[in-house]
């Protein structure tokens, strides 16, 4: 495919799916966003670092409705929302992979692909007696994980019997199932050894290829570099700027996010 | 690498893996070799009146394990079970014996019963406090008031829909009671729910991974209500169960249930911490305890011999859990 190359595209051919303006967030006297912005453009892999206590997490959290700003204004698709809650970013199509492995390890991969979103049999079965689909969601769950091109051994086997690496990739893959907009991966391999890393990358690179734009938030500036199509750099509760990687070494977003380098050109 | 028998030993592994895996398998396997072990030594325990009877004393046991194994399934404990049933042979007998129609006194008594689930459920859910405690004090309560409504004393509960559950038929020679054949059907409608319907699923779930369920947006507070208000439902009809079986009221009966229920639920290979197991196993492992009990009795043994037992069963059970899940 194509690699997105967000410096040169022209701003009208490129929809931003996900937009933040100016968002405020106090505790007491800490200021943890501090007026940050933030753009996700159509089918690219955003990077967001940024140090500790950058804001990165309080960023995140203001994007899933899992935190509430004092101030500033979300849009997605251009229209304003105010999510009280992580549901309703999920029931918008907002999708997040946590860090530590969100999944009920005993049930199986299936299960656990459509845990929260079980689908019932037509008819009778289903509506009265609300018996579930079991085949029919088997089926599907290995028919997405065929597409995103991620191995595991059988779809009915228990979670618990895989590595780390394929965990991580039932919970990615769940995001990516039913993400309608976008999908958020918070230090989704911080977990995990290089190989397994690799295998979590390529299933990203697999979700943005079937068009759906993801949020990285990552410690790992190798993984960054190798992946993202652009980098938010986090400094001090704001954007201090947002680079290519094919523009910007690894060095000059370690510059930038300890404030070591100033921002050439707006952000 | 793909020689014939390089396949077929694999094959025969994957059968062995799947019997292993399969949860009730260990449990059918130790309830074979106790009905082996007890008709080489007692030629009697094999007649089908004795089967028989095995049954007609597993069904309280096996009513009231049905909801031990929900709430253990969601890694919670009910230290109450047998104190809540107690709860509704009392309430049933009391309003029977003063007057009441028999079945809105039973109707009654399983709503009392359900009360105190609703209650137990609350103070989980919405407090978040240890199902440990809840259970303690709950069955601390229902003991105590159960002693000032009776005045300390049994007594006698003679009405035929009360007792109906005692009553016999026969089915091919062999004979079995209404309480039998509801307790089965118990079983058959929540393996159902637990099996087949989201319900069930988000009860494992949650037993496995409360964190987990409550991010993908299952109502955890919610799910455990339910769990604990159906299962004192059970209870509640396991107390008709137990009006059949004796037609007696008595504040001070069931006292082993909790250990007898837990002893099912664990050597039936449901797991203490929650999420892993299933029904069918439970009913194996009530029926492990039935023929224990009545096997040691066939052969002359002690009662007291047999509750030593029971205890070692269960801790054995546990202390294998434990292991296996360290192997995890």
């Amino acid at each position: 495919m194509a690699p997105v190359e967000p410096t040169t595209q022209a701003p009208a051919s490129t929809g931003v799916i996900l937009e933040a303006r100016n968002l405020v967030k106090r505790y007491g006297h800490v200021t943890a966003l501090d007026g940050v912005d933030f753009e996700l453009r159509s089918g690219e892999i955003l990077a967001v670092v940024g140090d500790n206590g950058a804001g990165k997490s309080s960023l995140i959290k203001a994007l899933t409705g899992a935190l509430i700003p004092d101030s500033g204004e979300i849009l997605l698709d251009g229209h304003p929302v105010h999510f009280k809650g992580p549901l309703e970013a999920r029931k918008l199509g907002i999708e997040t992979v946590y860090q530590d492995l969100a999944v009920a390890a005993a049930l199986d991969i299936s299960s656990n692909l459509f845990l929260g979103r079980e689908r019932r049999r037509p008819g009778f079965l289903g509506n009265v007696l609300r018996m579930l689909d079991k085949k029919g969601m088997r089926a599907e769950a290995e028919r997405s994980m065929a597409e995103l091109k991620f191995r595991l051994p059988s779809i009915s086997s228990a979670v618990e019997s895989l590595s780390g690496g394929q965990r991580q990739g039932v919970a990615v893959a769940r995001a990516a199932l039913f993400a309608k907009k976008l999908a958020i991966m918070d230090e989704p391999t911080a977990a995990l050894g290089v190989r397994e890393t690799g295998q979590v990358l390529d299933l990203i690179r697999a979700i943005r290829q079937r068009g759906l734009p993801v949020v990285l938030i990552s410690h790992n500036m190798p993984n960054v570099f190798e992946i993202a199509d652009r980098i938010h750099i986090m400094r001090l509760g704001r954007r201090a700027a947002v680079v290519s990687p094919k523009t910007h070494t690894m060095a000059d977003v370690v510059a930038i996010m300890t404030g070591a380098a100033k921002v050439e050109g707006p952000a | 690498m793909t020689s014939p028998s390089a396949l077929s030993s694999g094959g025969i592994s994957t059968v062995a893996k799947r019997l292993i895996g399969t949860p009730s398998v260990g449990p059918l396997l130790v309830l074979l070799a106790f009905c082996v072990i007890f008709s080489l030594t007692n030629p009697r325990f094999l007649a089908t009146q004795n089967l028989s009877i095995i049954l007609q004393q597993t069904v309280i046991i096996g009513t009231l394990a049905i909801g031990q194994t929900l709430i253990i399934l969601t890694a919670g404990i009910d230290l109450a079970v047998g104190a809540i049933c107690v709860l509704g042979t009392i309430l049933a007998g009391k309003l029977a014996n003063s007057g009441y129609d028999p079945v809105l006194a039973m109707a009654l008594a399983v709503l009392a019963c359900t009360a105190a689930g609703v209650a137990a459920g609350s103070l989980i859910s919405g407090l978040r406090l240890p199902p440990f405690i809840v259970t303690l004090g709950i069955l601390g309560i229902i003991t105590a008031a159960l002693r000032l409504i009776s005045a300390g004393g049994a007594f006698a509960v003679n009405d035929d829909f009360l007792g109906w559950t005692g009553s016999t038929i026969r089915l091919h020679g062999f004979v079995v009671t209404y309480g039998v054949i509801i307790m089965l059907l118990l079983y058959a409608v929540v393996w159902f729910l637990l099996n087949q319907t989201q319900w069930g699923r988000h009860v494992y779930a949650v037993g496995n991974n409360p964190e987990a369920a409550r991010l993908v947006g299952i109502p955890v507070g919610r799910l455990l209500l339910s769990v604990y208000v159906l299962a004192a439902f059970i209870y509640g009809i396991a107390a008709w169960l137990a009006l059949g079986r004796i037609p007696n009221a008595d504040p001070n009966a069931l006292q082993t249930a909790n250990l007898d229920s837990i002893t099912a639920v664990v050597i039936g290979g449901t797991s203490l911490f929650g999420g892993r197991g299933g029904l069918m196993g439970t009913l194996i492992g009530a029926l492990i305890v039935g023929v224990l009990r009545n096997g040691l009795t066939l052969a002359g043994i002690d009662p007291l011999w047999q509750d030593l037992i029971t205890g070692i069963l269960v801790i054995v059970a546990v202390a294998l859990d434990q292991l296996t899940r360290g192997r995890r």
